[in-house]
């Protein structure tokens, strides 16, 4: 419906703008020059006074009503709803509604039918509603704003305003989203937080949010915070990356000053498209790598050794995301490097050094506060890193330093625990948004901390 | 001054300027570890390279079987009296296809021989054939020859990836058969038999008994016409005799002299693969008759997902990741363009601007996953929009590439010279004027290069679409953008899951057509920086 009215909207608004423009002309028969503004800047105001307001009831319209209608049903039948519990009246609400406007119904008994002809009914209202008001809105512009078209009339500023205004809405949609993010994460915890203590939550060391989930409608009471322990899983999360950036830290960085000091102009031509393909290939397809190829190379080496490897092993999942996180650390250490002025590396060879001394000794020391910043930055991808510990690394939460372990980590736990169809406000389903939490605090405290270092030890030359 | 050099016969200057032993050799160290060095560096990269070669050349191998198919040419009996010309839909398409195919085992008389047979095509043939019946594609009336989709697992063996062909050698012996079908005993006049089967892991048992157990390799004599499982060996007084199955029945009893029966072996134990002896045999039959033919896949790139590998598609995935595409472009390009250019031309300076900046950056660093969980919670919990629809999916993405698409427009903004605004303002362009009419067509070539490069990044997300709950099973190609959807990547993931043998080529031929896609998006960005971008 929103869809149909939106094209309404823009259909009357380019009527508006011919008719502007024509009166625009009109008031001065056809000399441009004596008009202030364009005419098509006076038509396009006339567009914005008549499908502007409009606009806003529409969108309004579309966000408010479908809780209101729900609403007023729940309370048309609240005698007959008074015994369910939420997750059933959420069931009867969808199943009434989508007997009401064609959808797939669980099952349709008397009282969803006649529900679902409320239904009906309210909807037809509030579309009447709401077409009135589209109708009123265009109809009071269109009376307000014709008259005031004359030459002297500052169209242009009035749709410059606008126009601007609505830039700063875009540019605020970046604050929205925060905003949200932070929002929905910490009211979701907050509610988590009131079945499970925060402090059993971050310092125990038993996970298994899955036997929590005793069904439908579970009493607040009834959950065991002493299973809800992430020690295991921010453990887990901590042994993949530090095996990803023991693979990614040299083999990036290495890879940098090679490309960037050693390698011939041909093999940089070859090697700068390699490290982005790299880069842009989804780590869907490196997960479905990790665990189709990786792990099991791995625990067949393990087993010509003799050593017992898990087929979920955190090394294979580890090994993967480092070969990931490789482009990533490698271009920001190549800023980095090509950022030490070329000065010192002149100085450095004057004193008759080797191009490995100077790396070493001069450049490397000089970019370091870098070199710390991007290695951070990418500790912080890896935490996030979500794709390849889903299909390589395990869903068991043990609490071990053995990489040939399975172990299993805060995004994987996160996936775990929301795919499927659950109750939203189980403390299973609302666990996944405390490590949410967890893990958009770390990785912002990760990015600010590197950015302050940077900021911090810079060194300034010129 | 030769000549006097010589004359006067100088100390000749030393060869190098490191005169004693210790200084050649901490130079000759130094010089070593600039190798060294070197060598490292090259080694890196060369992992990298390597990986990636590694990676795209098992994805490559993997997904090529899926690009064909095997098809069961079956003469199909569409006559009256099993198709209704007035009901054509009505008709049990499935006992029609079924009976086509069991003509060809008149041996397959049990109940479980039946269902075997059954099972060397795709359960979904008779819908094949409805379908092709309902589209016009065969005629009714008579019989029709018309080619169904072989099951998953007798495909893969067709394409040699489930058991290999085996060794198949002549029997150095006279074999005689005491009967053509059911089971039979095979006498051979020399007992070579005896020592090859020892060696192929038959059990021992009782007087020299060997006996074959699905554990030990497949021993399957090709003899008169037909096929026969042998089960157990015992010696004789003059060579051995061996008892045997018969999986495709004999012309006739006749002895077989040296040379002519063969023997194949097949060494992967019956016990570990997924296809039966009795299934292989009947399968070569159908092939030797020239009934089986590959075929171009064309079930795979046009239809929805299913369970059954053989009939899984890719199509109502990509339907999937081009509607949400669409949002996404939708959404996050007139937004992160508005708010690059009030950014970089129309803000001042000051803290609400620094904010916001700020935001950006950060936004760009925050784990895609805790995207999905904003969806979720505030898309579908709070504002109750529909699960699993491109809707929400690309709302949740725009909300991701936003940041991306931002800072490649400013920077793209930025690039323009100032000269042009100047010029603009100083011929009466008021500042939107300016920055719409002139700033932005030239900015234009780098805001798209930035955008395509967003959006490819976003094709290729998994994580936050799995948040919102397009992992669902969706078999239909989704019509609308509210119509439950699930994404190529998503598809990618799931198939990944499936323990089915023949979703792994499948995942594989997935994984290269998202790669393709991501290769089409990323030359475009190319093209256009190369076509159109202008340096000053």
């Amino acid at each position: 419906m929103v869809g149909y009215l939106l094209l309404v909207l823009a259909g009357l608004f380019v009527a508006a703008y011919l008719v502007g423009r024509a009166r625009a002309l009109s008031v001065v028969n056809g000399e441009t020059s004596k008009l202030h503004s364009l005419p098509g800047q006076h038509g396009r105001f006339l567009g914005i006074m008549v499908a502007g307001p409009a606009l806003i009831a529409v969108l309004l319209w579309g966000l408010v009503t479908p809780r209101i209608e729900s609403a007023m049903v729940k309370d048309r039948f609240a005698t007959e709803l008074s015994g369910m519990g939420v997750p059933q009246v959420e069931a009867f609400i969808r199943d009434a509604k989508a007997i009401a406007f064609g959808g797939v119904a669980g099952f349709s008994d008397a009282t969803k039918e006649a529900a679902a002809s409320v239904y009906r009914s309210i909807h037809s209202t509030s579309i009447w509603i709401i077409v009135a008001t589209v109708a009123l809105l265009a109809v009071g512009g269109f009376l307000l704003s014709y008259g005031r078209i004359s030459p002297a009339f500052r169209a242009r500023h009035i749709v410059e305003r606008v126009l601007r205004g609505l830039l700063i809405l875009c540019s605020v949609v970046a604050i929205l989203t925060t905003i949200g993010i932070v929002l929905s994460l910490i009211f979701e915890s907050l509610r988590f937080f009131q079945q499970v203590p925060v402090y059993k939550f971050l310092f125990g060391t038993h996970w298994s949010p899955q036997s929590a989930f005793t069904g439908a409608g579970t009493e607040a009471g009834a959950v065991n915070p002493d299973i809800f322990g992430a020690i295991p899983l921010f453990a887990g999360t901590l042994l993949i990356t530090l095996i990803a950036m023991l693979v990614a830290a040299p083999l990036g960085l290495l890879s940098a000053i090679y490309l960037s000091d050693y390698a011939s102009p041909r093999i940089r031509a070859v090697g700068k498209p390699v490290l982005e393909i790299l880069a842009g290939i989804p780590t869907v397809v490196y997960g479905f790598f990790a665990a189709l190829t990786v792990a099991p190379f791995f625990r067949g080496v393990g087993e010509s050794l003799g050593l017992g490897v898990a087929s979920e092993s955190a090394l294979a999942a580890g090994v993967v995301m480092g070969i990931m996180i490789i482009p990533f650390v490698s271009s920001l250490s190549d800023d980095v490097i090509n950022a030490v002025p070329q000065s010192l590396r002149d100085g450095s060879a004057g004193l008759g050094a080797t191009k490995s001394e100077t790396i070493r000794k001069v450049v490397l020391p000089a970019a370091l506060p870098g070199i710390v910043s991007a290695m951070l930055l990418a500790v912080s991808r890896a935490i996030g890193e979500t794709m390849i510990v889903v299909m390589a690394a395990g869903l068991a939460a043990n609490l071990t330093i053995n990489p040939l372990e399975a172990v299993t980590t805060v995004t994987v736990q996160i996936v775990t625990l929301l795919v499927g169809d659950q109750e939203f406000d189980s403390a299973k389903t609302l666990a996944a948004f405390a490590l949410g939490l967890v893990l958009f605090c770390i990785t912002l405290a990760l990015n600010i901390v590197a950015l302050r270092v940077v900021q911090k030890y810079r060194e300034q030359y010129d | 001054m030769t000549d006097t050099a010589s004359a006067l016969d100088l100390p000749r200057r030393a060869a190098s300027v490191h005169t004693d032993d210790a200084a050649r050799e901490r130079l000759k160290a130094r010089y070593a570890a600039e190798r060294r060095f070197k060598w490292m560096g090259a080694a890196a990269f060369a992992v990298a390279g390597i990986f990636l070669v590694l990676l795209l050349s098992t994805i490559v191998m993997q997904a090529l079987p899926a690009l064909r198919m095997n098809y069961l040419t079956l003469p199909l009996d569409l006559s009256a009296a099993m198709v209704n010309p007035q009901d054509a839909a009505g008709a049990d398409y499935d006992k029609i296809v079924q009976d086509a195919l069991l003509a060809n085992f008149p041996q397959a008389t049990g109940r479980q021989d039946r269902r075997l047979a059954r099972g060397l095509i795709s359960t979904g043939s008779g819908t094949i054939l409805r379908r092709a019946v309902a589209n016009g594609d065969v005629a009714l009336g008579e019989t029709v020859e018309y080619p169904v989709p072989l099951d998953d697992f007798a495909d893969l063996y067709m394409k040699g990836l489930l058991a290999g062909k085996g060794s198949v050698n002549p029997v150095q012996a006279t074999v005689t058969p005491s009967g053509t079908s059911g089971d039979i005993e095979l006498t051979f006049d020399n007992d070579s038999i005896l020592a090859l089967a020892r060696g192929l892991g038959a059990v021992a048992g009782e007087n020299g008994l060997l006996r074959l157990t699905s554990g030990a390799a497949s021993l399957l004599l090709g003899i008169d016409g037909g096929v026969v499982k042998m089960t157990e060996i015992t010696p004789a007084t003059v060579g051995a005799i061996a008892k045997g199955i018969v999986y495709s029945p004999l012309a006739n009893a006749g002895p077989a002299p040296s040379g002519a029966a063969s023997l194949r072996i097949i060494d992967l134990p019956e016990g570990s693969r997924k296809i039966s002896d009795k299934e292989i045999v009947w399968l070569d039959g159908l092939k030797a008759q020239g009934l089986v033919h590959s075929r171009f896949n064309s079930q795979f790139f046009f239809t929805g997902a299913s369970r059954e590998p053989e009939l899984a598609g890719i199509w109502g995935a990509v339907v999937g990741s081009f509607l949400t595409m669409i949002v996404t472009l939708g959404l996050s390009f007139p937004i992160g363009v508005s708010a690059a250019i009030y950014l970089e031309e129309f803000a001042k300076k000051n803290r609400w601007t620094n904010l916001i900046e700020v935001n950006i950056n950060n936004l760009a660093a925050v784990p895609s996953i805790v995207f999905g969980l904003l969806g979720l919670a505030v898309f579908l919990n709070f504002f109750g929009l529909p699960r699993s629809a491109p809707l929400v999916g690309g709302m949740v993405l725009a909300l991701m590439t936003l940041p991306i698409i931002i800072i490649a427009s400013r920077a793209a903004l930025r690039a323009v010279p100032p000269s042009i605004r100047e010029a603009a303002l100083g011929i009466g362009a008021s500042k939107v004027q300016t920055v719409f009419h002139h700033v932005l067509p030239l900015a234009m070539p780098g805001i798209m290069t930035g955008t395509i490069l967003g959006m490819a990044h976003a094709l290729g997300e998994t994580a936050p679409l799995l948040m919102i709950g397009m992992v669902a099973f969706i078999v239909d190609i989704p019509g609308g953008f509210t119509d439950p959807a699930t994404i190529l990547p998503v598809q990618i993931f799931m198939w990944a899951d499936f323990p089915e043998a023949g979703f792994q080529q499948k995942t594989a031929a997935a994984i290269l057509i998202l790669l393709g896609f991501l290769i089409i998006m990323n030359a475009m960005a190319v093209i256009v920086r190369k076509r159109f971008e202008r340096r000053w």
